[in-house]
C-alpha cells in the first residue's frame, strides 16, 4: 500500500495535483486537488457588466473565448437582449474554431506523449513508417524521406543530450506499446499539428483581432461589422474568402491526420476501452444555437443529461438544479459544510486549512482542494466531449449516431466501450470532425447574409445602461470544449453586484461532496493499473483524457468584508 | 561538441540558408536594429549552444504559453527544440510530477547563472502563499529559487509584470508581479494580455546575440516594443484626425473602419507595437476587428483603464491636457513624429556596446 503523488500534473492548463492510494499495483483510491486560486468573481464586482467578458475571458486562455461568450450571454439574459443573426453566426464560428484547434492541440500536444514514446521513434524504419502512414491515410506528407527527416531531427535532439520539452518523459516505460513506426509517425504529426493549430487559429485573428483572448465580443452582438462593399470593414468578401480558405484546411487535417492517428493509436491500447470509467452520469448544456438562444431544441449539439450509463433516456436540464458543495474544499459556508448552494445564491468564502507549504501530502480526509464540488440534483456529472457526444447519440442526432457507430464498428466494440479513457479520446476526435464538416458552411451562411444586405451585427437597444432596470439577474450557459460552463450575474444600479461561475473542470476535477461521492477524476482513476508507481504514466492517461483546465476550475472567491472601492478615471 | 545550432538543424531539415537569413532579418526588423547587425545576429545564432530555458507558471491563464505556441517567425517547433533547450514548462513538457520537478532542480543546480527563466502569471503573497502551490511549494518559494539563479529572467504578460488582472482590486490573494515578489533580480518585462510572442522571440534572440537585454524603459520593458503610442501607429488614425468616428456599434462608420475613440478606445493613452507587429502571423489586431484597444500592455491597465467603454476624457502627453476632439492634425502629427524619432534613437544599442566576439566576422 503506497501513496503516489503526481504534482504538478503537466500538459494541462493550470495547477492540478493527484494523490492516489495504490494496492497490489492498482489505484484503490484517489484525490484530485486544484492548487491555485485567483478570485476572479470577486474582482469583477462593481464593474460595468458590459465589460465583464474581457475580465472573465482571462480565467483561461487554453480555452480562450469561452468565458467571454458565457459572460455576454449572462448579461444579455439578464437584460433580455436578443443578438442579431450575424452575431450568432460569428459567435458560432469563433466557438467551432476553438473546438477544432483546442481538441487538436489536446490530442497531439497535451495527450499523445502518454501513448507515444519519443525514443521509440529512433528505432523506426522510415520506409515502413511511410508504408504505415500511406496504409491509413491520403495525407501527402508520408514519404520515406520525410519520415527520415523527422527521425534525424529527433536523433539530433537525443544526441545533443538536451532533450528540451522531452527531457523528463517516462521514456521506455513498459506501458508504452506502439511499434516504433507508429511512434515516428505520431512524432511527425505532433510537429505538424503545432503548425496547423497556429495557422488555423488565424480565423480568430480575423473574427476577434487576436488569439488568445479575442477582443470583439459585445453585450448585444459583436464588433465585427460586415459590409460587401467596404475594404476596411472588419468582415468583407475578401476576409470571408480568407476565412473559407483557412477553414478548409481543418477538414483535410482532421480527416487525414487526426482521425487516422486516433484510430491507429487506440488500436494498440484497446484495454483502455475498459479502464477509466467515470461516474456514469453525463451532462451537456448544448451548443451552437441555430436560431434564438432560447430555442434550445434547435441547438446543433443538444442539451440534456444521462444517468447511470443508460443511453435509452435523455433528461431535460434545469439550470436551477446546479449546486456546489465545499465539504472538502478550502471554503466555508455560513450554514456549514453539509449543505450545497446554487450559483444564484452564491455565498462563499475561501479558507485555507490545508498543510503549511512546503508539504508532502494533503489531508485528504478533510479539505484538500481549491475546487468546489458541483452537483446536478446531487448527481456527480461528467462533462466534456464524451458527454456531448453521448447526449447527442442518445437524443438521436443522425450525424453523431453515424459517426459513433462507425467507430464502434471499427473496433467491434459495444456502446459501453465509450464509458472509458479511450471513449473520451474517440468522442473528442469525432466532435472535431463533426465541426470541421460544418464550419465552412457556417461561413458561407454569413456571406449569404452579407450579400443579401443583412448587415446587422449588434443590437444596441440596451447598450446605454440608463435603459436597464435597477436590478436584474441572468445566466449564460455554453458548452466549452472541455464541457458545461455557466455564468450567473446579478446587476444592480448599472454595476455587477454578484457573479458566479461553474466551469467544466470544476465538474470533472472537483473533490468529494458531503455524501462522500467522489468527483469524476477520482472515480475514473479507480482500478488503474500502475506498472511502475515511481513513474505513474497510467494516471496521466486517464486524467488527461478529460483534458483538465484547472485555472478555469478555481476562480471562485467571495472573501467577506472586502469590497472594491469604485473608482472613476 | 554534439550540440547543434539552429541553422545546422534547419539545414538538416532541408531549410535553406536563405530561410535562416530571412528569420534573422525579421528579428532585426522587430528589434529595430540597423541592418548592419544582421550578420551579428546570424553569427550568434549560428554558433550558440542551445541555452536552457525554463518557463514557470503561477497564477496564470496560460495565455502567454498559448501566445508562444502561435510563434511563426521563428516557427514554434524551432524555438522550443532547436533555438533553446526548453526543459521545464508545465503546460507542454513531457514529464510530470517528480520527474518534472527533478528536471527543474537539475537546471537550477547545474546550469546556475546560465539559463533563461521565463515567468508567466502573478505571485500570490497573502496567507503564506497558499493560493498557488506546485509540488507542495509556494509560487514565491519557487520564483525566488529559480529566478535568482538564472542568467536572465523574462516576465511575460501583464500578471507576471505587475500582477495584472489577479492583482486588480480588491486583490483577494495579495498577488504581485515578479519584480515585486523577488526584489533585486534583473527582470525584463514583456507586458500585454497576453505578451506578443513576436516581441518575446526578438528579446531572446537579442540576448543570444549580444548577451544582454535590449534597451529598456523605466518599467524594464524593451523600448522597441513599448516605446510608441498605439494611436500613432493605428491604421484608423486618419479618421480620428478627420473627425470620423464610430458612434454606435455596427453603424456605417464601423463598416467603413472609422476611429473607435468614442467607443472607448484606449489607443491614445497606450504604448505597444501591437498595430505593427499584429497577432497570429501578423493577421490582425483588435482595432482591425472592430473593437477598441484596452491598453493591455500598459501598467496596471485593468484597474487604470477600466471602464473600457468610457471614452478617454483627455488625451495625455501634450504638456497641457486637451480633449481628443480639440486636437488638430498638426499638433498630433508633430508630437507623433517626435515620439517616433525618440523611439528610433533609443531602441537599439550603440555599436560600442556589442561585445567584441559577437561582431560580424
Ligand atoms: S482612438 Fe483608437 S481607433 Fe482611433 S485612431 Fe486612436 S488608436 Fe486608432
Ligand atoms: S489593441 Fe490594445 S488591448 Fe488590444 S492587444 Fe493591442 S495593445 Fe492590447
Amino acid at each position: 500500500m503506497a501513496r503516489v503523488v503526481v504534482d504538478p500534473i503537466t500538459r494541462i492548463e493550470g495547477h492540478l495535483r493527484i494523490e492516489a492510494q495504490v494496492d497490489g499495483g492498482k489505484v484503490s483510491d484517489a484525490w484530485s486537488s486544484g492548487t491555485m486560486f485567483r478570485g476572479i468573481e470577486m474582482i469583477v464586482r462593481n464593474r460595468d457588466p458590459r465589460e465583464v467578458w474581457l475580465w472573465t475571458q482571462r480565467i483561461c486562455a487554453v480555452c480562450t473565448m469561452v468565458h467571454a461568450l458565457a459572460s455576454v450571454r449572462a448579461v444579455e439574459n439578464a437584460l433580455d437582449i436578443e443578438v442579431p443573426n450575424n452575431a450568432r453566426l460569428v459567435r458560432n464560428l469563433i466557438s467551432s474554431t476553438q473546438y477544432i484547434q483546442d481538441h487538436i492541440v489536446h490530442f497531439y500536444h497535451l495527450h499523445a506523449l502518454d501513448w507515444v514514446d519519443i525514443t521509440g521513434a529512433l528505432k523506426a524504419d522510415p520506409a515502413k513508417t511511410s508504408q504505415l502512414a500511406q496504409s491509413i491515410s491520403e495525407w501527402p506528407k508520408s514519404s520515406t524521406t520525410y519520415f527520415k527527416g523527422v527521425q534525424d531531427r529527433v536523433k539530433k535532439l537525443v544526441e545533443s543530450r538536451q532533450l528540451s520539452l522531452f527531457t523528463s518523459g517516462y521514456w521506455g516505460h513498459p506501458a508504452y506499446r506502439l511499434p516504433p513506426e507508429a511512434d515516428l509517425m505520431a512524432v511527425a504529426h505532433y510537429l505538424e499539428a503545432l503548425e496547423f493549430q497556429r495557422d488555423f487559429i488565424r480565423i480568430h485573428a480575423v473574427l476577434g483581432g487576436k488569439n488568445p483572448h479575442l477582443q470583439s465580443y459585445l453585450v448585444g452582438g459583436m464588433a465585427t461589422s460586415l459590409d460587401p462593399n467596404e475594404p476596411q470593414a472588419p468582415l468583407n468578401p475578401e476576409r470571408i474568402d480568407f476565412l473559407v480558405e483557412v477553414a478548409q484546411t481543418a477538414k483535410t487535417f482532421v480527416d487525414q491526420v487526426l482521425i487516422p492517428d486516433v484510430l491507429a493509436v487506440a488500436g494498440f491500447y484497446k484495454d483502455w476501452f475498459s479502464l477509466g470509467e467515470g461516474p456514469g452520469n453525463y451532462l451537456s448544456y448544448g451548443a451552437f444555437p441555430q436560431g434564438g438562444i432560447k430555442d434550445t431544441a434547435r441547438y446543433f449539439l443538444p442539451r440534456g443529461f444521462i444517468l447511470n450509463n443508460d443511453l435509452s433516456k435523455v433528461y431535460p436540464v434545469d439550470p436551477g438544479k446546479v449546486a456546489e458543495y465545499v465539504t472538502h474544499s478550502w471554503y466555508e459556508y455560513a450554514e456549514g459544510d453539509q449543505v450545497s448552494k446554487t450559483p444564484a445564491e452564491g455565498e462563499t468564502s475561501p479558507k485555507y486549512t490545508g498543510p503549511k507549504p512546503p508539504f508532502e501530502f494533503l489531508e485528504v480526509d478533510k479539505k484538500y482542494s481549491w475546487l468546489k464540488a458541483p452537483r446536478y440534483d446531487d448527481h456527480v456529472m461528467e462533462v466534456g466531449p464524451l458527454s456531448r457526444m453521448l447526449v447527442a447519440y442518445a437524443s438521436g442526432h443522425a450525424e453523431v449516431k453515424a459517426a459513433v457507430d462507425g467507430v464502434l464498428a471499427h473496433f467491434k466494440a459495444p456502446p459501453t466501450a465509450l464509458f472509458s479513457t479511450l471513449g473520451r479520446i474517440a468522442a473528442r476526435a469525432l466532435e472535431t470532425q463533426l465541426l470541421a464538416n460544418h464550419i465552412v458552411g457556417w461561413i458561407e451562411e454569413l456571406r449569404e447574409n452579407m450579400n443579401r444586405g443583412d448587415l446587422r451585427i449588434h443590437n444596441g437597444d440596451k447598450w446605454d445602461p440608463s435603459t436597464w432596470p435597477s436590478s436584474a439577474r441572468g445566466y449564460g450557459l455554453f458548452e466549452a470544449p472541455r464541457g458545461s460552463l455557466g455564468h450567473w450575474v446579478e446587476i444592480e444600479n448599472e454595476l455587477v453586484k454578484n457573479y458566479q461561475i461553474v466551469v467544466p473542470s470544476t465538474w470533472n476535477a472537483g473533490p468529494r461532496d458531503a455524501k462522500g461521492q467522489r468527483g469524476p477524476y477520482e472515480t475514473a482513476l479507480l482500478k488503474t493499473p500502475l506498472a511502475d508507481p515511481e513513474r505513474p504514466l497510467e494516471i496521466l492517461r486517464t486524467v488527461h483524457s478529460f483534458d483538465p483546465c484547472l485555472a478555469c476550475a478555481v476562480h471562485v472567491v467571495d472573501a467577506r468584508g472586502r469590497t472594491r472601492a469604485h473608482r472613476e478615471i | 561538441m554534439l550540440r547543434s545550432s539552429l541553422p545546422e538543424a534547419l539545414r538538416s531539415r532541408g531549410v535553406s540558408r536563405r530561410r535562416f537569413i530571412d528569420f534573422c532579418s525579421a528579428m532585426v526588423a522587430t528589434l529595430a536594429l540597423p541592418e548592419r547587425y544582421l550578420a551579428a545576429v546570424a553569427d550568434a545564432l549560428n554558433r550558440t549552444d542551445r541555452p536552457v530555458l525554463v518557463w514557470l507558471e503561477f497564477q496564470d491563464c496560460a495565455g502567454n504559453t498559448e501566445s508562444m505556441l502561435r510563434s511563426d517567425d521563428p516557427p514554434v517547433a524551432d524555438v522550443v527544440l532547436e533555438l533553446l533547450s526548453w526543459e521545464y514548462h508545465e503546460t507542454i513538457m513531457a514529464g510530470a510530477g517528480k520527474q518534472a520537478e527533478a528536471a527543474l532542480k537539475r537546471v537550477v543546480e547545474q546550469e546556475a547563472g546560465k539559463y533563461i527563466a521565463v515567468v508567466e502569471g502573478a505571485v500570490p503573497t497573502a496567507d503564506g502563499g497558499v493560493y498557488c502551490t506546485i509540488a507542495g511549494r509556494t509560487a514565491l518559494d519557487i520564483a525566488r529559487e529559480v529566478c535568482t539563479h538564472a542568467a536572465a529572467t523574462i516576465a511575460v504578460g501583464a500578471c507576471a509584470w505587475d500582477g495584472g488582472l489577479v492583482r486588480s482590486a480588491p486583490n483577494p490573494t495579495g498577488a504581485v508581479g515578479l519584480q515585486e515578489a523577488v526584489p533585486g533580480i534583473k527582470v525584463v518585462n514583456l507586458g500585454g494580455c497576453p505578451h506578443n510572442v513576436a516581441n518575446t522571440a526578438a528579446v531572446i534572440v537579442h540576448y543570444l546575440t549580444f548577451h544582454q537585454m535590449p534597451a529598456l524603459d523605466q518599467y524594464n520593458r524593451p523600448l522597441f516594443a513599448y516605446g510608441r503610442l498605439i494611436h500613432d501607429q493605428c491604421e484608423r488614425r486618419a479618421h480620428y484626425d478627420a473627425g470620423q468616428f464610430v458612434e454606435e456599434w455596427g453603424d456605417e462608420g464601423s463598416r467603413k473602419g472609422w476611429c473607435l475613440y468614442k467607443m472607448g478606445c484606449k489607443g491614445p493613452d497606450a504604448t505597444y507595437n501591437c498595430p505593427t507587429v499584429r497577432w497570429n502571423s501578423g493577421t490582425s489586431w483588435p482595432v482591425k476587428s472592430g473593437h477598441g484597444c484596452i491598453a493591455c500592455a500598459s501598467h496596471r491597465f485593468w484597474d487604470v483603464m477600466s471602464p473600457f467603454y468610457k471614452p478617454l476624457p483627455k488625451v495625455p502627453g501634450f504638456g497641457v491636457d486637451v480633449t481628443a476632439e480639440e486636437i488638430g492634425w498638426g499638433v498630433v502629427g508633430g508630437v507623433a513624429a517626435l515620439t517616433a524619432a525618440h523611439a528610433v534613437a533609443s531602441v537599439f544599442r550603440p555599436k560600442e556596446e556589442v561585445p567584441k566576439e559577437d561582431k560580424p566576422a
